[in-house]
């Protein structure tokens, strides 16, 4: 209704028409990079996503408080139209207090999609705020930490966005009040909260002009990233740049084992690959087996194929073996695995694709959404999540499995089958579907994307198509069964548990070897405690050392092996490559990572470097 | 010096060189012109970047022949040019060179240079002008002693860019005093100048905003005319708002920030003004951060601390830019454990740089907690502070040694912490360390801190007490400087104030009758009034001022005539008659009052003066005379009805001021009594 006023409203009145054009000027001068078509610039509050206590006024501009606000459980936010779009760079809006109500419990901040809206901003995973009644920050946590001063009636707030280094700063009436939080992840929604009756909120996405000098900061992004590039030394390399590109995206492609990718960029390009085909694929064969977490398996390979490598770096082999004894306990190791009569190739609980590198704990709507889309692959999706709770992209999913039909029946069958014949028959069927899934993940392996999806990362991508690969194949399959059942030391297995304790020890005389010859190291002695910690744990994957069992903690282990293998330290070189380095590391989503480059290309004026002679949207990061 | 030859060789060497040297200078005499000629210009290139060489050929007196050839009108305008090129590259070597250059009177006969016409020659002579002005051994003064020369350089500034950038970074060095301003000012400075801040070369820009900071220094009329000044039709302020933009050079940004900084603290530019709220105050914050180099830090930090020092607004929005508070514990940081392991560079770096840093931090938490009492607290929670304050105060370095008790002192003015950190952390140990044999200007703030350390409440009083500070306080009321005899006497107030006999008898022996009434004739009122407030301390509670006033009654009494007599302030008076009140609570000391005719005619006299508050001290010192549970109550009042007390105080009953009238209805109730 009120968006039906407003829109009416906006015809016949100039003054809304002038402040229409006002914004969009603004927008435009501010986030000159950004494609609206594709990610549109948030400009009011959404009122479809919001919780019932809020109403919004005025364009959908105005907050304010409608609920009882006896505690915190009345608690009430809102979010923005639209998340922050990377392509911004830098980020800004400004919230005045118009009516600090009641009591003035009054949070401003940011939070993913799906974070619970009967909440203030920062109070939850995903979810990052400023309070008025303390000045504290929260984030993503219940308890705030000092950070600026209180905010009441009158006051203006500001929320800085920036998506180079991923922080975000507050301004209150124009003044910077420092950094409030590191390491946002991306595709974040404007969000306020109220809390009590009375608290009233104008928002300012750019509908008139800033208290803060926003592009005076952002003038200093672009003066410092100038500079980067200035002092970035070219050497006689002088007017290569093609050159240089090129070999910048196929070292990164074969860094990462994306092998028949990178042959056909080596094609297109004419130019010639280092290290030879077969070694890509072993590389990526050794990667593959860490992350579905038989890393027993993958030390094998690995001396089989690079004699000496791993007794010439004793640390590295350390760290395997540590987190060998992690998949032990977890189950997923061969070595215990070969108890159970699973197969060795058992069932991968290792959500993400074998050959996915670069992944952190990002949300990924788009994996939430072909979930729910697709209900016959929605079991595999949703029991998956359950079991990994940590990611957070599911898990703060708003339907779960038992909103889709097809997994009540799912878990139904299962625990049917679980009392029938225990492990036995369904470790059996787990092994076909395995099989299968390799075969099938093989064609996947280089996640060369469809052109439809081009905004998909391939991992992501993949990984769908495994888990369907997963359900097609196997009518009632495994994995539910997991969601339903405490999981089991070593599998449960009393042989495979004897194993583990056997390996701990001959662990444990490792690392005292190691002391004796290279002497004392912390970190060792901290992944040691880590490792035998689980045990002391009834349920170690909820323990205050849990977070091991978690697959995603296989992927350091894999780069670093993998680097070691490609005979590379920690990657560090000079400035600007490590900025494209941290910049492609720094985001799972494709997307965000071309809209990035485009910010920098805008940044730079890169765009008048030689243009590539491929479309540079193909290429896959 | 990496291998020591052997003595013999060394000389060898030495006078190697030495020939090879003396070849040069022996070609400036050659007759031939030309020759003369080429030798300087090969001696040019023999000197570049060599300083022994250029040491050779100063001691080999090389000067005054190049100086000679110079000013020769006969020389070619080439030979004298490449002249002033090779001076100029001798004054880069070391000090020494340019106190040599200096001595052999290089600038006036460079200055003298500058009349001729050609450019090239003008420019060569600038240059060498300016490497010797940039030095701190060149006396300054020797710019202003001709006093057509300023003018001339004036004139110069629209030659060419380089002789717009030495002589405004010839200016900006030279100008040291307030004189310094007024000479250049009163030559157009700021008429020649200002365009230059539009200057395409960077270096002229930088040098004319170097000018402007100087000029504007703690010069309320130069700041006035510059915030009326245009550049292409731009004000002057809004110019160095530009140049504060956050993608401009550090340096200028931080120079512009301390040009609108001089202009705010002398009066031109308002504290309210947007571009000092929003520009040059978070500018200066931003300044302090890590990602700038040390010394921006060190320049940033002080800036800001002159900028919002007498502006409570300033303190807070400061005090929550960018965690300023948090940011400045950074300081105290270096040298860093990392940076003594990582590269001896860095440490060296660094170490220079320490002191530096933690006296600015200093005194940038000294101007941020001068008045509010949050940010104080803010202050004395951050990691380790009162730690730091604590050794700042004792280290080697003067300047942190100051900033430290100025931050001290600042902190000091919180009641609360008075009471908790100050006392936790035994401040006043090193306090009184400090006290010691300190420069004056250590002694005055680490004897205001020890004034507020001393009040009443405050828990370290009674260990100061023990410490045996009254001899110390006592000897600082003899200084010359009126700043340290107040805070001397002060603090000595502050001691009497509610103490122990003991701690009375103690103040009054150490110093000495003959000193507390030599203070009584102090120039300084301040100190006046506080040897007032301290004889009143003295006398209070009855037993303290019957024996005190038995002992020195007379002189008191005198002195409390000579006073009442004098010409003071209210004030003083109020003061004096509050202790004749407090004598008239005395059993024994009333005597000396009711026993003196004319100092009761005085009192009656300030009953009935102009002033309320000198009303109500003698109506409060009648009132104790009068009162009637104690002996002789009854011939005290008889006496003074006699000498027309009750009428005035049955006046003072009707008085529109209510205190006063209550205290006359009080004091005739004794008579109704």
């Amino acid at each position: 209704m009120a968006e039906l006023g407003a829109g009416s409203l906006q015809v016949g009145d100039p003054a809304l028409n002038y402040q229409e054009r006002e914004l969009n000027e603004r927008l435009k001068r501010l986030y000159p990079a950004v494609n609206e078509e594709e990610t549109p610039l948030p400009r009011s509050w959404s009122p479809k996503d919001k919780y019932s206590y809020i109403g919004l006024s005025q364009n959908n501009l105005r907050v304010h408080y409608k609920g009882h606000g006896k505690n915190h459980k009345d608690a009430a936010s809102v979010r923005a139209t639209h998340p922050i779009p990377a392509a911004c760079g830098i980020y800004y809006f400004e919230v005045k207090i118009v009516s600090k109500g009641r009591d003035g419990y009054m949070g401003i901040g940011l939070s993913a999609q799906g974070v619970n809206m009967n909440r203030l901003p920062g109070w939850d995973k995903h979810s990052y705020g400023y309070h008025g009644d303390d000045g504290h920050s929260f984030c993503s946590s219940g308890t705030g930490q000092p950070y600026g001063p209180t905010f009441t009636t009158g006051d203006v707030i500001g929320c800085c966005v920036n998506l180079i280094n991923n922080t975000c700063f507050y301004t209150k009436n124009g003044h910077s009040l420092g950094v409030a939080f590191t390491d946002l992840p991306p595709n974040l929604y404007p969000t306020v909260g109220l809390q009590t009756p009375g608290e009233i909120v104008d928002a300012n996405f750019g509908q008139q002009p800033f208290v803060f000098d926003i592009e005076d900061y952002m003038s200093e992004w672009r003066a410092k990233i100038h500079g980067m590039i200035a002092r970035f030394p070219i050497g006689e390399r002088l007017g290569e740049w093609q050159a240089v590109l090129q070999s910048m995206v196929s070292s990164y492609l074969v860094h990462h084992g994306y092998c028949a990718t990178a042959m056909a960029f080596a094609r297109a390009t004419e130019t010639k690959i280092q290290e030879d085909q077969s070694s890509i694929k072993n590389r990526q064969r050794i990667q593959k087996l860490v992350l579905a977490g038989r890393v027993g398996e993958a030390i094998d390979a690995t001396q089989q194929l690079y004699p000496g490598l791993l007794e010439h770096n004793p640390n590295l082999l350390f760290m395997l073996k540590c987190r060998q004894f992690v998949e032990m306990v977890n189950g997923t190791d061969s070595e215990v695995r070969c108890f159970s009569t699973r197969s060795p190739k058992s069932q991968d609980s290792y959500p993400g694709s074998p050959s996915l590198s670069p992944r952190h704990g990002a949300t990924n709507p788009h994996l939430h959404s072909t979930a729910t889309d697709s209900p016959t692959c929605s079991n595999g999706v949703t029991s998956k999540n359950k079991s990994h709770s940590k990611y957070p992209g599911i898990s703060s999913s708003s339907s779960s499995s038992p909103s889709s039909p097809s997994s009540i029946v799912y878990s139904e069958s299962n625990s049917t089958d679980s009392t029938k014949s225990q492990p036995h028959s369904s470790a059996s069927n787990q092994e076909t579907s395995d099989s299968e899934m390799e075969i099938e993940a093989e064609h996947y392996t280089n996640g060369v994307a469809d052109s439809s999806s081009a905004r998909i990362m391939n991992g992501t991508y993949k990984h769908e198509e495994i888990l369907q690969t997963d359900n097609h194949s196997l009518g009632n399959g495994l994995p539910a069964d997991e969601s339903d059942q405490p999981r089991q030391l070593c599998g449960g297995n009393q042989a495979a548990t004897e194993r583990m304790i056997q390996f701990g020890r001959e662990l444990q005389a490792l690392s005292e070897q190691l002391c004796r010859e290279y002497g004392k190291n912390p970190t060792h002695k901290k992944m040691l405690q880590d490792a035998f910690s689980l045990l002391a744990y009834a349920d170690p994957w909820n323990c205050p050392v849990g977070q091991q069992l978690d697959p995603m903690q296989r992927e350091s282990v894999c780069s670093a092996l993998n680097s070691a293998i490609l005979g590379k330290g920690c990657e560090c070189s000079g400035s600007l490559s490590h900025f494209f380095l941290s910049l492609s590391h720094a985001r799972t989503h494709t997307n965000t990572q071309m809209e990035l480059l485009q910010f920098i290309h805008q940044l730079t004026g890169l765009n008048n470097l030689p243009d590539f002679n491929y479309p540079f949207q193909s290429l896959i990061f | 010096m990496a291998c020591m030859l052997e003595a013999p060789l060394r000389i060898s060497v030495l006078s190697e060189v030495t020939a090879t040297s003396r070849h040069y200078v022996d070609r400036l005499f050659d007759p031939d012109p030309q020759k003369v000629l080429q030798g300087v210009i090969d001696m040019k290139n023999a000197v570049i970047g060599n300083n022994k060489q250029k040491a050779n050929l100063i001691v080999l007196g090389a000067v005054p022949r190049l100086l000679y050839l110079l000013q020769q009108p006969t020389s070619s305008l080439e030979l004298r040019t490449e002249c002033a090129v090779v001076l100029g590259s001798l004054a880069m070597g070391t000090e020494n060179n340019i106190k040599s250059l200096v001595d052999c009177h290089i600038i006036p006969a460079l200055l003298q240079g500058l009349l001729c016409q050609d450019l090239k020659f003008i420019e060569a002579c600038l240059r060498c002008l300016r490497t010797v002005f940039i030095s701190p051994v060149t006396p300054v003064q020797l710019l202003f002693t001709d006093p057509t020369v300023i003018p001339h350089l004036m004139s110069l500034l629209s030659r060419s860019q380089r002789t717009q950038e030495y002589i405004t970074q010839i200016f900006s060095h030279c100008c040291k005093t307030p004189e310094h301003q007024m000479i250049l000012y009163n030559h157009g400075a700021i008429q020649n100048i200002a365009p230059l801040l539009m200057s395409p070369s960077y270096k002229v820009q930088m040098q004319a905003l170097k000018c402007f900071s100087v000029l504007a220094y703690e010069n309320t009329q130069v700041s006035m005319t510059l915030v009326n000044v245009l550049v292409d039709g731009e004000l002057l302020t809004q110019v160095f708002v530009k140049m504060m933009q956050r993608d401009r050079p550090i340096e200028m940004q931080l120079t512009a920030a301390k040009c609108l900084t001089y202009m705010c603290r002398a009066g031109a530019i308002r504290t309210d003004d947007t571009c000092i709220i929003m520009k040059t105050l978070p500018c200066l914050v931003r300044m302090c951060s890590k990602e700038r180099l040390l010394e921006e830090r060190v320049e940033g930090a002080e800036t800001l601390a002159y900028l919002m020092e007498p502006d409570v607004e300033l303190q807070r929005i400061a005090s929550i830019t960018d965690h300023l508070v948090a940011m400045l514990a950074d300081y105290f940081k270096y040298p860093s454990s990392v940076s003594a392991i990582a590269d001896i560079k860095r440490l060296d770096h660094d170490l220079k740089h320490a002191h530096e840093l933690r006296q600015a931090a200093f005194k940038l938490y000294a101007s941020l907690g001068a008045n509010d009492e949050d940010i104080r607290k803010k202050i004395t929670e951050t990691e380790n502070m009162m730690d730091r304050i604590v050794s700042g105060l004792s280290e080697s370095s003067i300047k942190v040694r100051l900033a430290a008790v100025r931050c001290l002192h600042s902190l000091s003015r919180s009641v609360q912490q008075l009471r908790t950190s100050f006392h936790d952390h035994a401040v006043w140990k090193p306090l009184m360390k400090l006290l010691q044999n300190a420069p004056d200007e250590v002694l005055v703030m680490a004897s205001s801190t020890l004034c507020n350390l001393l009040l009443e409440f405050s828990p370290s009083k009674e260990p100061i007490l023990e410490s045996g500070v009254v001899e110390l306080l006592c000897s600082l009321t003899q200084s010359d400087s009126p700043a340290l005899r107040v805070n001397g006497i002060w603090a000595l107030m502050n001691m009497a104030f509610q103490a122990d006999q003991k701690v009375k008898v103690e103040i009054v022996r150490a110093l000495g009758t003959e000193q507390l009434f030599r203070l009584l004739s102090d120039p300084d009122a301040n100190v006046l009034m506080k040897t007032l407030g301290l004889l009143r301390n003295l006398l209070s509670t009855r037993p303290h001022i019957d024996q005190i006033m038995s002992s020195h009654g007379k002189q008191i009494m005198q002195a409390v005539t000579l006073i009442l007599e004098g010409e003071h302030g209210i004030e003083v008076k109020e003061q004096t008659l509050c202790i004749l009140g407090n004598i008239a609570d005395g059993h024994t000391a009333k005597e000396l009052i009711m026993t003196n005719d004319d100092m009761l005619q005085k009192i009656k006299s300030y009953m009935g003066h102009s002033n309320v508050k000198l009303q109500l001290a003698a109506t409060f010192c009648v009132s104790n005379l009068i009162w009637n549970e104690e002996d002789g109550s009854q011939e005290r009042q008889d006496k003074l009805r006699e000498m027309g007390f009750v009428d005035i105080l049955h006046k003072l009953t009707q008085a529109s001021d209510p205190n006063l009238c209550d205290r006359a209805k009080t004091a005739m109730q004794q008579y109704l009594a």
